[in-house]
C-alpha cells in the first residue's frame, strides 16, 4: 500500500457511519477506496451528494465527475444540484465531515492548503468553505512534504485558508486531534515512537496515547 | 389569452453565430461550467470564430482548459478580466496574468456560487465567514453576526450569460445533465441576457413540471449543441 493510502485508511475511524462527508482532492479522495460500502454518503461541491466508485474503463460519463474533475458514478438516492445549492450544504454546516489536504497545519490546528508564497494566487476553489462550513474537518497529509521538512509547524509560511482550526490531523505516522487550542498526539502508527514523531514535527503537542512510551 | 397561444410564444432558437453577435465589446459574461464539464462550447466557439469580440470580463469558475473552451478565448485575447475561483489549472492562465495580459479577481467557489445567485435573486450582497482572516479577506468590510466574523460581499451580475443544459422545451425550460448543472442554474438567473446550448429542443409539454430546474422566464434564447463536451 503507498503512503498516500496508508493515511487515507487511517481516516477511516473519524467517519462515523452513514455521515455525510465531502473529500478534498488529493489523499482525501483515496479515502472513498477504503470506506466499507454504503458507509457514508459523498458529496461533491461540483453538484453531487451520493458519488459512487470511479466507473470501469470506457464507462464513463462526461457530464459526470467529482471535484477533481475525475470521472465518477452515481449510487441510488444520488441527487444532483446547482453550486449555489452545494455551498449552502457546506457553508450552511450540513455536511458533517471534511478530509482536506495541507500544505501546512500550525500549532493551534489552522491550515495553509491553497496557495504558495512567490506564486501567483489564482486558485481557492472551495476550500475556504469547507473549512468553515463543515462541522467536523479532518486533515489527511503526508507527515512532511517531499524534501522531508516538517508540515506541522508553529506557525504557517504560506497563507492560512481559514481562521478555524481542524478537529483532527492524521498523517502516515501519527494522529492529533486539535483541543484547548493545541495538537494532541492520540495515535500512532504501528513501530512509531513519539520520538520519531516529535523528531519529523516542528510544532509543540500534548501526548495521550496510552501505550506510548514519553521519553 | 388562451393557454396555447401562450405556448406558441417561445424562446426564440438562433444558431450559434447570431447567438454570440449579440455580445458587445467590453460586456461582463456570465459562463457556465466546472472546468469543461457543463461548459457551452458552440457558444464559445461561436463568439471566437464567428466575431471579434474583445475586452471581455468572464465570470466562471475557471478558465476552460488549455487551448479548450473559455481557454481558446483566452488564447487569441479576448478577456480582459476573469473573475472566478481556480485558474491555477490552466498555465495560459498564470501566463498572461504574468505578463499583465489578464486581470484576475479570485473569488471562494462558494461566494462566487452565492454572489452570483444574490445578483439573480435581487439581493445587492450578504456577509458570509469564508475568507475572513485570510489574504482574500484584506480591506474587506467585516460585520461580526452571532459571535462571527463575516466578510461583506457584493452580489454579481453580468450582461449575458452562457449557459449549459441538456435539454429545453420550446417555451425555454430547461433541464441538465447530472453534474453538468454546476454553475448554470445560478447564471441563468443573474444576466440581462441569457442564452441557453442546449442538445435538443422538444415541445412544450414534454418536460416534466416537477423536474424543471431553470423556469422558462430566466431564459432568453435557445441555441441547439454542436455536441462538443
Amino acid at each position: 500500500m503507498s503512503v498516500q493510502d496508508v493515511i487515507a485508511a487511517r481516516v477511516v475511524p473519524h467517519i462515523p457511519p452513514g455521515a455525510v462527508v465531502n473529500l478534498g482532492i488529493g489523499i482525501p479522495t483515496l479515502v472513498a477506496d477504503h470506506l466499507p460500502e454504503h458507509a457514508a454518503h459523498l458529496q461533491t461541491e461540483n453538484g453531487l451528494l451520493g458519488v459512487g466508485p470511479t466507473p470501469l474503463p470506457g464507462e464513463a460519463d462526461p457530464d459526470l465527475v467529482h471535484a477533481g474533475k475525475k470521472p465518477v458514478t452515481a449510487r441510488p438516492g444520488a441527487s444532483f444540484f446547482a453550486s449555489s445549492d452545494s455551498f449552502g450544504m457546506i457553508r450552511g454546516g450540513h455536511v458533517e465531515v471534511a478530509v482536506l489536504g495541507a500544505l501546512q497545519i500550525d500549532a493551534r490546528g489552522r491550515i495553509a492548503n491553497w496557495s504558495v508564497p512567490g506564486k501567483p494566487v489564482l486558485g481557492v476553489g472551495g476550500a475556504m468553505d469547507l473549512l468553515v462550513g463543515a462541522r467536523t474537518v479532518v486533515v489527511a497529509t503526508t507527515h512532511t512534504a517531499k524534501d522531508g521538512s516538517p508540515k506541522i509547524v508553529e506557525e504557517c509560511s504560506y497563507p492560512l485558508t481559514a481562521q478555524r482550526a481542524v478537529d483532527v490531523v492524521v498523517t502516515e505516522l501519527a494522529t492529533f486531534r486539535v483541543r484547548d487550542g493545541g495538537l494532541v498526539l492520540v495515535d500512532l502508527a504501528e513501530g512509531v515512537t513519539v520520538d520519531e514523531v516529535r523528531a519529523r514535527t516542528a510544532a509543540p503537542f500534548r501526548v495521550e496515547v496510552p501505550e506510548a512510551v514519553d521519553a | 389569452m388562451t393557454p396555447s397561444s401562450l405556448t406558441e410564444r417561445g424562446a426564440p432558437v438562433l444558431d450559434p453565430a447570431a447567438a454570440a453577435a449579440r455580445i458587445p465589446d467590453g460586456a461582463t459574461v456570465m459562463v457556465g461550467g466546472f472546468g469543461l464539464v457543463g461548459a457551452p462550447l458552440t457558444l464559445i466557439d461561436a463568439l471566437l470564430t464567428a466575431t471579434a469580440t474583445r475586452d471581455l470580463t468572464i465570470v466562471s469558475n475557471n478558465l476552460g482548459e488549455p487551448g479548450r473552451g473559455l481557454g481558446k478565448l483566452l488564447l487569441e485575447g479576448r478577456v480582459r478580466k476573469a473573475v472566478g475561483s481556480y485558474f491555477t489549472s490552466n498555465p495560459d492562465v498564470v501566463a498572461a496574468y504574468q505578463e499583465g495580459r489578464l486581470e484576475i479577481d479570485l473569488v471562494p467557489q462558494g461566494t462566487l456560487a452565492e454572489a452570483i445567485r444574490a445578483g439573480g435573486a435581487g439581493i445587492g450582497g450578504f456577509y458570509t465567514r469564508t475568507g475572513w482572516g485570510t489574504d482574500l479577506g484584506e480591506g474587506r468590510e467585516e460585520r461580526v453576526i452571532r459571535g462571527e466574523p463575516h466578510l461583506y460581499q457584493e452580489s454579481l451580475r453580468a450582461d449575458v450569460a452562457l449557459v449549459r443544459a441538456r435539454a429545453a422545451d420550446a417555451l425555454g425550460n430547461l433541464v441538465y445533465a447530472k453534474t453538468a448543472r454546476n454553475f448554470n442554474p445560478d447564471m441563468a438567473t443573474a444576466a440581462d441576457l441569457v442564452i441557453a446550448e442546449v442538445d435538443e429542443i422538444v415541445p412544450v409539454g414534454a418536460l416534466d413540471p416537477e423536474e424543471i430546474v431553470t423556469p422558462h422566464l430566466f431564459v432568453d434564447a435557445l441555441v441547439l449543441s454542436g455536441g462538443a463536451r
